[in-house]
């Protein structure tokens, strides 16, 4: 009888989380599988073209600094650059970039085929074989039975995928692919509590249907900023997109077709995500706004089609032509892929620990939409995080977790697997509290030697950072005791930006933190000689002094409130049985399993008082269990 | 939450007037922390003193001013209740000398404790048996459950309303500024720079206004400050005696001795003052010693609220009877024309034309007490000394309080000198969720939902 090759870790699904997690798993030296219905359809953008965006720039740039790919890809097959946010400060700088959706599925394909360990199938998985609780295996649809001792779910839209187009409804995933449709049922089976989302996408439209004539034109940024803060080659601008609006003919049609959509005429079961509405919900929720807008986004470099962002909907295919169509510049517009809701199946992410392994199955992980999130830097963040802790497992070692304090992607998994989701879950900049010090401009100083630590941060990319943080150290070094002297010079200059001038010395710094003064100003004074670091250096060196004191408050802050996430919470404790917890708190704290007592305190539903009676608790635990281990010797 | 790491204080007698009130300091720096407030008499440094101890001394706020005269106990750890080093200040009873105490501790670094928090220390440092520990937690989680009960009831609704106020106007600001933030390809109005400024600062302003009325209220508690002033003789002694209500032993200094100011906590006409006796004021005041306690004294006249000024009608007004009357001009004075029971000599129709508060009264008759309770609680009504009660019900409230006000003014401040709108954000959001830990929620994600809820974003 055949024997098939046995895994340390089966990888479901090769989207935007099974990537990072196929190839975490395959660098740290496991042996590894990643399974997907179509080798074409890896690392597929079935949504926006697009990388990044407001806290998704952050995810993208972390990745990058642990040693992930998605930055490298998205920097390599990118079309259009910009920065968001750039007016509203240094923490909230978002980077975007409109990709070559099938130059990145290109990419990926080949960082997946690149990989000494890793093995690729094409095959559906329909059931994940378990023994005593733990993962044993995978099954697949042609009858491959794999045995293997992790397994990561990264199912995306495609676990029991279902589309609606006003009336017609099919089960499918994105893109005409096949969807998974048996695995669900092996999940109920092994007591993983499965939901149902959904989501939605406009349609693709041919670009010479387009009067761009009459449309606002949005170019790329001059500076382009890269994802991946070692990368020297550089990039351009080789498209631009384009910004509509809906009017008040386009809203009327809507209304007017609104019980053909499955949304409203009840077809559609699965909870949407709310910051991607659909039109038609914009225009019932919001009646009195007259006008939406709409971004028309290139889909790639060799191809006609062009993305209609903003206008994603369920609507039948004839009620998307005459509503497009209202629209000035499209009023020819000819449609390639029209657009459509998805229905899908996840579980709800309290069933899993920080390290987005199950809580029922040992050596099962899930990452991306089956975690309840949307997008793809969310996926492949969690891809990583769950392809380096099935790695560890396998390799026996401690588990890979990031705090609130230290990342965007520490703080959207402690979301995910503390206060659960409602709705299809998107990072942004508001989730996170300590968002002054997570800023993308220090992604590589926050993430780079962890990323090292675990192996996965290449040695001439540590190098890189470790030559960009010494000389970040020299200049703030420099620039604390320079002391720049009242001269003509400097004092026509501060009366110039409107500062008072100086009548002694002052230290660069307190000069610095002026408020109209700026490091580029301050250059011929801290560098006269032009051995000034580079720009990136600069910019880093400028920020750190600037805002220092509001770092300093906010680090002053994330200390205190992570001495409690350092109380680790021993696994299996009987919540129910500690005498004076109030029964609610026992049950959250029962289903959800805290790491730590930090985590325990962001539960809705354990009051400061539950948590003194669960100290006192773990205190006579301890102690038993150095009694115990006393009474051992 | 490292119980090592921080010290805590907290007041650990019940509410109400008891005769002695405590608060208890625990921690790595309690002894530290109490050196900071509590000046002992014999001038020894308290941090070096050894466990069961005590000494006697004053306490005072962190600007130095004096609250009350004050025993320290000292316990070294272990062989305390927490198992830390433990100071505990014992001051006279009354509520609002104690929370002056506390004030005054926690300004000077430490941090108020949480219910329950004394026993659970204690408990973790092998003090007590895991039994008494949960005995008290059940207490404890039984104490919240009443507390958010009283909530619903009108005290504490009002600061509950007060507080949601505040934290809807931040929500406010926070949710355009989220919006601004987090969808910025989607056409979200921005927000008015300046009214954004105005708006952080207006809510600076009403938390500080909070706080204020806190530390009013705190103080009113303690006592109007009230003295009682008049020239040798004229029975202020005897005023005195009758309003405590006992023979106290005042203390009668030599003529020219300087001396701390004598302050007595009465009740009068429903009223509480904090009565002091200021009968060393005097013009000719001999040497510098004098000089200066007489300046201590005609400073706490200026601070009284009200002032007693006694006369002695069966003799006619002295050059020190004019001086006080003119320099007491205008002040809220209740003149008290003494020994009414003697024939009346003084021009008492001239201290009337400048005092309109004023009675006629014999000391000596215990019946003059009622006269004076009639006038000063007549003055409290035309006057009002102040009867808003404060919102904020304890020291913990008045923390949070404090520090969302400082989030708020930092933001203020952020927006005020040109920093980007990251900083005023993430500043407000630490005022947010303060406000939160002063109503015992948990930070939800209110922000996020109030953006979806008001604009219309996402793609």
């Amino acid at each position: 009888m055949f024997s098939y090759k046995s895994y340390d870790v089966a990888v479901i699904g090769a989207g935007h989380a099974g990537i990072e997690a196929a190839l975490a798993a395959a660098r740290l030296g496991c042996k590894t599988a990643v399974f997907t219905i179509t080798l074409d359809a890896i690392g597929n953008m079935p949504c926006n073209p697009s990388i990044g965006g407001t806290g998704k720039g952050h995810l993208v740039m972390e990745l990058d600094a642990l040693g992930g790919e998605m930055g490298k890809a998205a920097d390599a097959t990118m079309l259009q650059s910009r920065m968001l946010n750039l007016a509203k400060g240094p923490a909230v700088h978002s980077l975007r970039v409109q990709s070559d959706r099938r130059a990145y599925h290109r990419y990926m394909k080949a960082a997946l085929e690149a990989e000494p360990n890793l093995d690729i199938f094409q095959d559906e998985v329909i059931e994940i074989k378990t023994e005593n609780g733990a993962v044993s295996g995978v099954r697949t649809s042609l009858g491959g039975d794999f045995p293997c001792k992790t397994a990561v779910i990264c199912t995306g839209t495609y676990l029991g995928g279902k589309i609606f187009v006003g009336e017609s409804v099919r089960h499918s995933g994105p893109d005409g692919v096949c969807p998974a449709d048996r695995l669900t049922q092996n999940l109920v089976d092994l007591g993983l509590p499965i939901r149902r989302f959904k989501t939605g996408t406009p349609a693709r439209v041919h670009s010479r249907s387009i009067d761009y004539s009459v449309l606002e034109r949005q170019d790329g940024d001059e500076n382009i900023v890269p994802f991946c803060f070692d990368r020297t080659e550089p990039l351009e601008n080789t498209r631009c997109c384009w910004i509509a609006y809906t009017n008040e003919q386009t809203h009327e049609v809507i209304r007017r077709n609104l019980s053909r959509s499955p949304l409203y005429g009840g077809a559609i079961v699965g909870i949407g995500p709310r910051y991607c509405p659909s039109i038609e919900d914009k225009v019932v929720r919001f009646p009195d706004k007259k006008r939406h807008q709409l971004f028309i986004e290139p889909c790639g470099a060799n191809t006609e089609e062009m993305y209609l962002q903003g206008m994603s909907s369920s609507l039948p295919l004839d009620v998307q032509y005459e509503m497009y169509r209202t629209i000035k510049g499209l009023e020819h517009v000819e449609i390639m892929r029209p657009a459509y809701a998805i229905e899908y199946d996840c579980c709800d992410p309290t069933e899993l620990y920080a390290t987005l392994q199950s809580k029922r199955i040992k050596g099962l992980f899930g990452a991306g939409q089956f975690n309840g999130t949307s997008g793809y830097e969310e996926a492949a963040v969690q891809g990583f995080v769950a392809g380096v802790n099935a790695a560890h497992t396998v390799l026996g070692r401690e588990p890979f977790v990031l705090s609130r304090k230290e990342a965007y992607i520490g703080t959207l998994i402690d979301d995910l697997v503390t206060k659960g989701v409602n709705d299809p879950y998107r990072m942004m900049t508001s989730r996170c509290e300590y968002r002054l010090i997570l800023r993308q401009d220090n992604a590589d100083e926050r993430m780079c030697e962890k990323g090292r630590a675990l192996g996965l941060l290449t040695e001439e990319k540590y190098q890189v950072y470790l030559a960009n943080h010494n000389a970040l150290e020299k200049e703030l070094e420099h620039i604390r005791h320079t002391v720049i002297h009242a001269t003509d010079g400097i004092n026509s200059m501060l009366t110039a930006l409107g500062e008072s001038p100086l009548a002694g010395g002052i230290s660069a710094d307190a000069l610095l933190k002026r408020p109209n003064v700026r490091y580029s100003d301050l250059l011929p004074f801290l560098h006269p000689d032009g051995d000034a670091p580079s720009a990136k250096v600069q910019q880093k060196a400028e920020i750190e002094i600037k805002y220092e004191g509001y770092l300093k408050r906010q680090s002053a802050l994330a200390d205190k409130l992570s001495r409690e996430d350092e109380m680790e919470l021993p696994e299996g404790i009987d919540y129910k049985s500690i005498r004076g917890l109030r029964l609610e708190a026992a049950d959250k704290l029962d289903r959800i399993r805290p790491a730590s007592f930090g985590q325990a305190a962001r539960i809705s539903g354990v009051n400061p008082a539950d948590l003194q009676v669960l100290s006192v608790w773990l205190a006579k635990h301890r102690s038993d269990k150095g009694r115990g281990s006393a009474d051992d010797q | 939450m490292d119980h090592r790491l921080s010290t805590i204080a907290a007041i650990s007698t019940p509410a109400g007037k008891g005769g002695i009130s405590i608060v208890r300091i625990s921690g790595p720096d309690a002894l530290e922390t109490a050196s900071k407030v509590f000046r002992p008499k014999n001038g020894r440094d308290i941090s070096s003193m050894k466990g069961y101890t005590a000494a006697f001394g004053t306490v005072h706020t962190a600007e130095g001013e004096l609250i009350d005269q004050c025993v320290l106990l000292c316990f070294r750890a272990p062989r305390s209740y927490t198992g830390e080093d433990v100071a505990e200040l014992q001051c006279h009873g009354g509520e609002a000398g104690i929370q002056a105490v506390l004030r005054a501790v926690l300004d000077c670094g430490a941090e108020p404790a949480d219910r329950g928090e004394f026993t659970r220390r204690a408990f973790l440092n092998g003090r007590i048996s895991l039994t008494e520990a949960e005995a008290v937690m059940e207490i404890v989680n039984a104490a919240s459950a009443q507390g958010e009960r009283a909530a619903a009831s009108q005290a504490e609704g009002s600061l509950a309303r007060r507080t949601q106020e505040y934290r809807d106007r931040i929500l406010a600001v926070q949710t355009q500024i989220a919006a601004e933030i987090d969808f910025p390809e989607e056409d979200v109005d921005e927000a008015d720079r300046d009214k954004l400024t105005e708006e952080v600062g207006n809510l600076a302003a009403d938390l500080s206004s909070l706080i204020k009325r806190y530390d009013a209220g705190q103080k009113l508690l303690r006592g109007i400050p009230a003295a009682i002033v008049g020239s040798p003789n004229v029975g202020k002694s005897t005023i005195l005696n009758l309003i405590s209500g006992y023979e106290k032993a005042i203390v009668s200094p030599e003529a020219g001795t300087t001396r701390d100011i004598i302050e007595e906590q009465v009740t009068l006409g429903g009223i509480t003052l904090m009565l002091a006796d200021t009968a060393g004021i005097r013009e000719n005041a001999s040497g510098e010693v004098e000089r200066i306690g007489i300046d201590r004294a005609r400073n706490r006249l200026l601070r009284s609220s009200l002032i007693l000024a006694v006369f002695d009608v069966s003799r006619p007004l002295e050059e020190d009877d004019l001086a006080l009357i003119e320099e007491l001009r205008g002040r809220q004075v209740l003149a008290v024309i003494n020994k009414n029971d003697l024939p009346a000599v003084a021009d008492t129709e001239y201290i009337k034309t400048v005092f309109p508060s004023c009675v006629e009264i014999s000391a000596v008759e215990d019946r003059s007490l009622e006269t004076l309770e009639k006038a000063v609680s007549e003055m409290a009504g035309i006057t009002g000394f102040d009867t808003d009660s404060p919102l904020l019900a304890n020291e913990r409230q008045r923390n949070c309080a404090v520090r969302a006000f400082d989030a708020l003014n930092e933001a203020a401040g952020a927006l005020d000198r040109g920093y980007t709108l990251d900083v005023c954000y993430a500043l407000l959001d630490e005022a947010l969720s303060v406000l939160y830990e002063l109503s015992g929620e948990n930070v939800s994600e209110e922000v996020i939902d109030a953006v979806f809820r008001d604009f219309c974003v996402g793609k």
